[in-house]
């Protein structure tokens, strides 16, 4: 690849991010931010990989393991999110689920000028529910994601990381 | 078609130390269940997202029986979930669906083709490899010890009479003796586990 290991995410920075702060479920639907870590956590032993078909079941989901002693995070993209407003309330935010999603970023530049409409209400959206939420675009960033998790077990609510990077090949 | 409360009676004999998602059978559980400490009455945080929840619970909880009463209205709202949880195939769900044709919350309007779906076909397609359909209380009472005794996932689709209700909200009798976090709360204690998160 062209462009150094400092300027965009790794997935394997990610993932151990993940590992680090005991995750023990990933919820998501695959989209174009984040489907660079498929197959890492599909190797991932500690950790058990749930498709969900529709981005609101990974919130009832991540409460259900929550309510069990998991510890998931919910991986999906900003359109899912978005959709997912009313599972959102229900079962993260009422039930006080300690979770972190990892937002895709679909449409999102930073240079300010957003390419797709999802990126315009993706901030909105968050502020809307009250979530707290961190960008991420590179390793050097990938600290927040520790901060995210830190906050979403002090808050007992869920907390958001937008991860505005696209995948640069698998892995 | 069958009552909710008779089926749930019949259940409770054969329950042992599952923990029990109610759902919309809440109203009825919370008068029948002797181990509230094991009940999870969460009534409906939000639509389409019972069966999900409850089987997030089953994969953390792996060496527990879960035991979910879904309703038709809320699971036609999410059907996939149903190939999530079959490729998964926790062997500690029992995914039980209430089915009375219609939004009986809601006045009682039929849900999409409310006569004809067959639902615990859908399991069965979706990759279930075991599912039932009852149509009374006797054939019901019958099985559900067989069907308690086998791992699962398994999926059993009831047909309820509609206990359909027309009160405004605010005038509905509250039958929740808890809220759904000190639900949660209770059964992380009860199972030995500290607060969620922690």
């Amino acid at each position: 690849m062209a462009e150094s290991q400092e300027g965009f995410l790794s997935p394997k920075t990610v993932l151990a991010e993940m590992k680090k702060n005991g995750v023990t479920h990933v919820l998501w639907l695959p989209d174009s931010e984040t489907n660079w870590l498929y197959t890492l956590m599909k190797a991932e032993p500690s950790i058990t990989l749930v498709a969900v078909s529709r981005e609101g079941l990974a919130f009832s989901g991540a409460a259900g393991i929550a309510a069990g002693g998991g510890k998931p995070i919910i991986l999906i993209q900003n359109t899912g999110m978005l959709e997912s407003g009313d599972s959102l309330r229900g079962w993260a935010l009422s039930l006080n689920i300690p979770v972190v999603m990892m937002v895709g970023y679909r449409g999102y530049t930073r240079h300010g000028v957003n390419t797709d409409s999802a990126a315009d209400f993706t901030e909105p959206f968050l502020m809307a529910f009250g979530i707290k939420y961190y960008l991420v675009e590179r390793d050097a960033d990938s600290p927040r994601i520790s901060v995210a998790f830190e906050e979403a077990r002090k808050l007992g609510r869920p907390v958001a990381i937008l991860v505005g990077d696209e995948y640069h090949g698998f892995n | 078609m069958i009552q909710t409360a008779e089926m749930l009676k019949v259940f409770s004999r054969h329950r042992g130390d599952a923990i029990v998602v109610p759902g919309r059978g809440g109203r009825h559980w919370v008068n029948i269940s002797t181990r509230p400490s094991r009940d999870l009455p969460l009534g409906d945080p939000a639509m389409g997202g019972h069966a999900m929840f409850a089987f997030g619970l089953a994969l953390a909880r792996p060496q527990d029986k879960v035991v979910l009463f879904d309703s038709e209205g809320d699971l036609l709202m999410s059907m996939g979930v149903l190939p999530t949880i079959a490729e998964h195939a926790p062997a500690n769900f029992y995914h039980f669906l209430l089915d009375n044709e219609c939004y009986a919350t809601t006045g009682g309007q039929p849900v999409p083709n409310a006569k004809n779906v067959r639902y615990d076909q859908l399991a069965r397609a979706s990759g279930y490899q075991r599912s039932y359909a009852f149509s009374n209380l006797e054939e019901f009472t019958g099985a559900i010890g067989d069907i308690m005794s086998q791992p699962g996932p398994v999926f059993v689709a009831l047909k309820v009479i509609p206990e359909v209700i027309n009160e405004a909200i605010g005038r509905r009798p509250k039958w929740q003796t808890r809220t759904r976090v000190q639900a949660i709360q209770d059964l992380r204690k009860e199972l030995g586990i500290g607060e969620v998160g922690a």
